[in-house]
């Protein structure tokens, strides 16, 4: 059977993926060129004067072995988001789905953290966690547990990971509900039937059939926390203690944004874009694989 | 219906009026870019509001465009795209990203004699106007907003430590018998600071006299690198680390966060911004003073005068000649004695001219307030010495953030003064050969 759809046209298929392409052009290709460019060039924060380097940016950046330091802080942070980000979710989900009473108020709650900016659930965070002013603080000092991440290198990456992982568990949650809620009930009976558990019919039904979207997640959430956790970053630690929270992303922004080292930034972040596309193909090619669709 | 119809009708006439004010003066507009919030915007905006009324020519529009990096990067930007503002405030540590560009930015001291306006260089206090002059002594930025370092003390967790809050510790050397007492009592937290990188190692040499750059401090051009790491610093930081270690001096955060732990009485004594005064009088409900920023009896000269801190109105190049006369008339309003005094008593940052101080004094404003004047005191103590006439560093941002990051390894234990402070030098000097090769 040919389903494909033939436009009797030659230039209406074009016409109508035009508006598709102008937008990622102008909104993603064109920055992504300009990036290049600046990456190669030395300016003042005015631009009156410019010389053009070659790869001096890169060299400076790879011969700075505090740069070099970030590129681990990164792989652990961006690491534990997604793992404790989709785990979390993932288990919230499957509370959901076999919630009867007050489904809808429940998952109503778990969607609000979504709405909450990225500087927000830092700040709130940092109220609940604050070495002199913490709620939390308090109550983990009161069990003599000395919380200070302000000279504590584990406690502050602990605090950004948390921060980053509450404000995207709305997001995963909504899509594992929604692929879990696709999940044709017939299949689950059917096993509780020939004797299956819950813990087993998750594991046997449930997880492979989600695999389409939990491959999704992991894609969008290491997307999410190689490039969308600077501001977190930036309203709770500004990449202390020492280095301790210095993210990549989190130095594009301060050294481009905050000290007008356009150039220097421009050649983090088109270091960055490589580490992202080199991740998302190797999720493609190799995991994708795993997905049954 | 009727009425909402009389409204209308009402905004209508009132617009159509407006409408007609404004074409009748056509007066020539200001922009003036700041970031200044809370209870300082409103201030602002009064001044700007009190300059359009004295005359009709001129119209000065403040507007809010986010903290002083954000607003710096977006007058950046708008001059990059050709429509810059007329006025821009922009922090002390941008001076030196703001004077390397020529051809950007217009000289107050070139747009004063330009358009005829009166200017006193000597006028001004010393400390604050050396801080943004080049080295022939003109005048490139309006002052504004200047402050100083100066201790604030707990008088109440005095009397309870058995200390005489009416002779606060007027050197380090003195600070560390009574830290000891403060904690023996039973204070949670001893001492603290504010903004670590500008008490205790920018105005902390200053203070000493000692220098932090070669060249003047880098006032002498592109080729300065960092010195900070000499032997009065090395032994500061060293006594620092030590006394975090015997849970003395508590790390409370870099920048202006330490000044909560204060408020709320935890911390006895902190070394933080002159201009936290309204702050800590709105808040703390114990009884509190200001004292001079602490010095070490020891090094020979000091106390020298500290430096300041705050931001500077910096004009940028205009297409248009005519709107200079405004700027020029509307700097002048800004550096009058009676518009000076009032900034000064209601928001705690210092006068920027010696005519104003002086009538806060004969207002009884220190009477009123003791201890208000600690901060002009700090900063005309000895006239300025080529270590204490402020900093002119590129990239400067940077440096403060590596001078953050080595004090906290100093703080946590994880490198002593002298290697943490070599090591702020090196990397300090790779931002400023940076700055120096863009900049060529």
């Amino acid at each position: 059977m040919e389903k494909r759809v033939v436009f009797d046209s030659p230039w209406l298929p074009y016409a109508l993926v035009a508006p598709q392409l102008a937008i990622t052009l102008v909104f993603f290709f064109w920055p992504a060129v300009q990036a290049l460019y600046q990456s190669l060039l030395i300016q003042d924060a005015f631009a009156s004067k410019t010389q053009f380097v070659w790869f001096d940016n890169f060299v400076t950046l790879f011969h700075d072995p505090h740069y070099l330091a970030s590129f681990r802080v990164t792989a652990i942070f961006s690491a534990l988001v997604t793992a404790i980000g989709l785990a979390v979710a993932l288990f919230l989900a499957a509370l959901a789905d076999r919630v009867i009473r007050g489904a809808k108020v429940y998952k109503t709650l778990l969607i609000w953290p979504y709405a909450v900016a990225a500087a927000v659930a830092a700040v709130l965070f940092v109220f609940l966690l604050n070495p002199t002013l913490g709620v939390i603080t308090h109550l983990l000092r009161r069990i003599g547990y000395d919380w200070n991440y302000l000279l504590n290198p584990g406690q502050a990456l602990a605090l950004i990971v948390i921060a980053a992982v509450w404000k995207q568990i709305s997001y995963n949650f909504l899509f594992f509900l929604a692929g879990m809620q696709s999940i044709p009930k017939s299949l689950i009976e059917a096993a509780a039937i020939d004797g299956a558990g819950p813990w087993r019919r998750f594991w046997t039904i449930v997880f492979p059939l989600l695999s389409p979207t939990t491959f999704f997640l992991l894609v969008v959430n290491v997307v999410y926390a190689f490039f969308d956790t600077f501001a977190i970053v930036d309203a709770a630690t500004s990449g202390g203690p020492v280095q301790a929270t210095s993210i990549l992303v989190f130095k594009v922004y301060q050294d481009g944004v905050q000290a007008l080292d356009l150039n220097g930034s421009a050649a983090q972040s088109v270091i960055l874009m490589a580490i992202v596309i080199a991740l998302t193909v190797i999720q493609f090619r190799y995991i994708e694989r795993k997905v049954q669709y | 219906m009727k009425h909402r119809g009389l409204r209308v009708a009402r905004m209508a006439a009132a617009l159509a009026l407006a409408g007609a004010a404004t074409a009748a003066n056509a007066a020539t507009e200001v922009a003036w870019w700041h970031s200044m919030t809370g209870k300082l915007n409103d201030i602002v905006n009064q001044i700007a509001e009190n300059f359009n009324k004295s005359q009709s020519d001129y119209h000065v529009t403040p507007v809010y465009k986010g903290q002083y990096d954000e607003s710096m990067t977006a007058a950046i930007a708008a001059y990059r795209s050709g429509n810059p503002p007329q006025i821009v405030q922009v922090f002390e540590v941008g001076t030196a990203t703001m004077m390397a560009a020529k051809g950007a930015v217009k000289p107050v001291y070139q747009l004063m004699a330009e358009q005829k306006e009166p200017f006193n260089p000597k006028g001004f206090l010393g400390a604050v106007y050396s801080y943004y002059a080049d080295t022939q002594g003109h005048l490139i930025s309006m002052p504004f907003n200047s402050s100083t370092q100066v201790l604030y003390i707990n008088d109440d967790a005095f009397k309870k430590a058995g200390l005489d809050p009416n002779t606060p510790p007027k050197t380090w050397e003195e600070m560390l018998p009574a830290m000891e007492k403060l904690k023996a009592s039973g204070a949670p937290c001893a001492f603290t600071t504010g903004w670590q990188s500008w008490v205790q190692l920018e105005s902390f040499s200053a203070w000493h006299n000692v220098p932090f750059a070669t060249m003047q401090n880098g006032f002498g051009g592109l080729g300065t690198k960092l010195e900070f790491n000499g032997p009065v610093q090395t032994m500061h930081i060293k006594n620092l680390g030590d006394w975090v270690k015997k849970g003395l001096f508590t790390y409370k955060g870099r920048k202006d966060e330490p000044l909560a732990a204060f408020t709320s009485g935890e911390c006895a004594m902190i070394t933080t911004s002159s201009g936290s005064y309204a702050n800590i009088k709105a808040n703390a409900k114990f009884n509190w003073r200001v004292a001079q920023l602490p010095y070490y009896a020891s090094v020979k000269g000091a106390p020298q005068n500290t430096i300041i801190g705050g931001a500077t109105l910096w004009v940028l190049n205009q297409k248009d000649p005519k709107v200079y006369k405004g700027i020029a008339k509307f700097f002048t309003y800004l550096s009058s004695p009676e518009v000076q005094e009032k900034w000064h008593a209601d928001t705690g940052y210092v006068p920027i001219t010696l005519a104003a101080y002086d009538l806060a004094k004969q207002k009884g404003l220190y009477t009123e307030r003791p201890g208000f004047d600690i901060a002009i005191k700090e900063l005309t103590n000895k006239p300025p010495t080529a270590n204490s006439k402020g900093l002119r560093l590129g990239n400067f941002v940077q440096i403060r953030n590596i001078i953050d990051e080595e004090l906290e390894s100093v703080w946590s234990g994880q490198k002593t003064a002298k290697q943490a402070l070599d090591d702020a030098v090196k990397r300090g000097n790779d931002q400023l050969e940076r700055f120096a090769k863009a900049n060529q």
